[in-house]
């Protein structure tokens, strides 16, 4: 074959070596097919280790119980048992990494005690066939529309006979 | 001219050329056997939704942003709740506002645009509540398309995102259709609901598992027979998402409504 030919086919071959080479150093030992085989397990398995790591932010009721144990006992002796301590008080762990009671900080937790916060259960919505249609409902715009529920309602007790 | 020699000659390199190198791969037992015991793993996460119990509180997806690290007032988010309103003249309504972050405080349904639309109470003739997330499918499409290998399946079934290896094409996005896959404002590259991974191997729920006051919400591992997920699972009635797609979505759904997408 002519020179004008092979020149840039080496030229080609060049590049490709060079790319195979590149990627000896570039792609991580660990990345390649595993369990799931070309499809869907084609992967950097440190990955899923990553993953695991993210630091977990909700810590749940039973995190809280110790300390708090009054007002622990006290929803769960309420109709509003099921709802976790955090669903108002705002997560107990931090993205970094600081976790309320483990932590010399204590980072200081914001209750939620916005109307809107009580109306995405309490707002009425009449829908058959869901669980909503059955939970006590107000009218926002007619009952005590300036003030925070909770300067009646303690919503760790609601109902009105437990009013502070 | 082309002599019958050249002619076989050539024909002979250059089918030898197109032979991929893939061909030549010699089959490793030990990656054989890795397969085999891939099929036979303890854990594969699964999800239950009960619509019955569902309020449209909203509590789950606030949950799971905080917990995921999701910007908490950028409109994306890897759970949400859709509301499906049904009228007696026969029309359909369906709304998710900020994906249900701040529950549903209002009869109005969004209809996108700044419209709302006004249901008299009178013309309901049914409507509930659905919480969607990532259905961490069997054959999930959304891999399939990764051409980097950035999105994975692990053993355990859990589909997850390499935030390293994403380039960011945007593919996975387009193939999910269940719509679960936005790109995160903040590392900019794909993100999905991945069943609170640091939290279920941690053997703790979900965040929106736990923030849920009503048990619409459940996650099992269907490889337990002991669980009462699968319990549920093997014993009741229950449905999945778009199930014509072949994807095998893995969260079930109980009390699923036909006009549900």
């Amino acid at each position: 074959m002519k020179n004008h030919v092979l020149r840039p086919l080496f030229a080609v071959i060049g590049i490709i070596v060079l790319v195979l080479a590149a990627r000896i150093f570039y792609v991580p030992k660990d990345f390649g097919v595993h369990e799931r085989g070309y499809m869907y397990g084609w992967y950097r398995k440190a990955n899923i280790e990553d993953w695991k790591k993210v630091q977990v932010k909700y810590q749940g009721a039973e995190y809280c119980k110790d300390c708090h144990d009054k007002n622990y006992g006290a929803i769960k002796k309420s109709p509003h048992q099921n709802i976790q301590c955090e669903n108002c008080h705002g997560p107990a762990g931090t993205a970094e990494g600081i976790v309320h009671f483990d932590s010399d900080k204590l980072p200081k937790l914001t209750v939620d005690k916005s109307r809107q916060q009580c109306l995405r259960c309490h707002y009425p919505l009449p829908y058959p066939s869901s669980g909503r249609s059955k939970i006590k409902g107000i009218d926002p715009d007619k009952h005590n529309p300036d003030i925070e529920c909770s300067m009646c309602h303690n919503p760790h007790h609601p109902n009105l006979e437990g009013m502070r | 001219m082309i002599t019958r020699r050249d002619f076989l000659k050539k024909t002979v390199t250059i089918a030898g050329v197109a032979v991929p190198l893939a061909a030549f791969e010699i089959i490793d037992p030990e990656k054989l056997f890795a397969q085999v015991a891939a099929e036979k793993t303890k854990v594969r996460w699964v999800f239950l939704v009960d619509t019955y119990k569902c309020v449209g509180c909203g509590f789950c997806v606030k949950a799971c942003k905080n917990e995921n690290e999701v910007p908490y007032d950028a409109n994306v988010t890897r759970t949400w709740v859709e509301r499906y309103v049904l009228t007696k003249d026969g029309r359909l309504f369906a709304d998710t506002p900020k994906g249900a972050r701040d529950g549903f405080a209002t009869t109005r349904i969004d209809l996108g645009l700044g419209k709302y639309q006004d249901i008299k109470k009178d013309n309901i003739e049914k409507a509930y509540f659905v919480p969607k997330l990532c259905n961490q499918c069997e054959n999930p499409p959304c891999v399939q398309v990764c051409p980097v290998g950035a999105t994975y399946q692990a053993p355990d079934g859990v589909v997850l995102v390499d935030r390293t290896w994403c380039i960011g094409c945007g593919y996975c996005i387009m193939a999910c259709p269940y719509g679960v896959r936005f790109f995160h404002p903040v590392h900019h590259t794909a993100e999905k609901c991945n069943f609170c991974y640091h939290r279920i191997t941690k053997g703790m729920k979900t965040a929106c598992v736990e923030a849920c006051a009503f048990g619409a919400r459940k996650i099992g591992n269907i490889k337990d027979p002991n669980d009462p997920v699968t319990k549920i699972i093997r014993t009741e009635r229950v449905g999945v998402l778009k199930s014509e797609f072949g994807t095998k979505p893995q969260a079930f759904y109980i009390g699923l409504d036909e006009e549900v997408r």
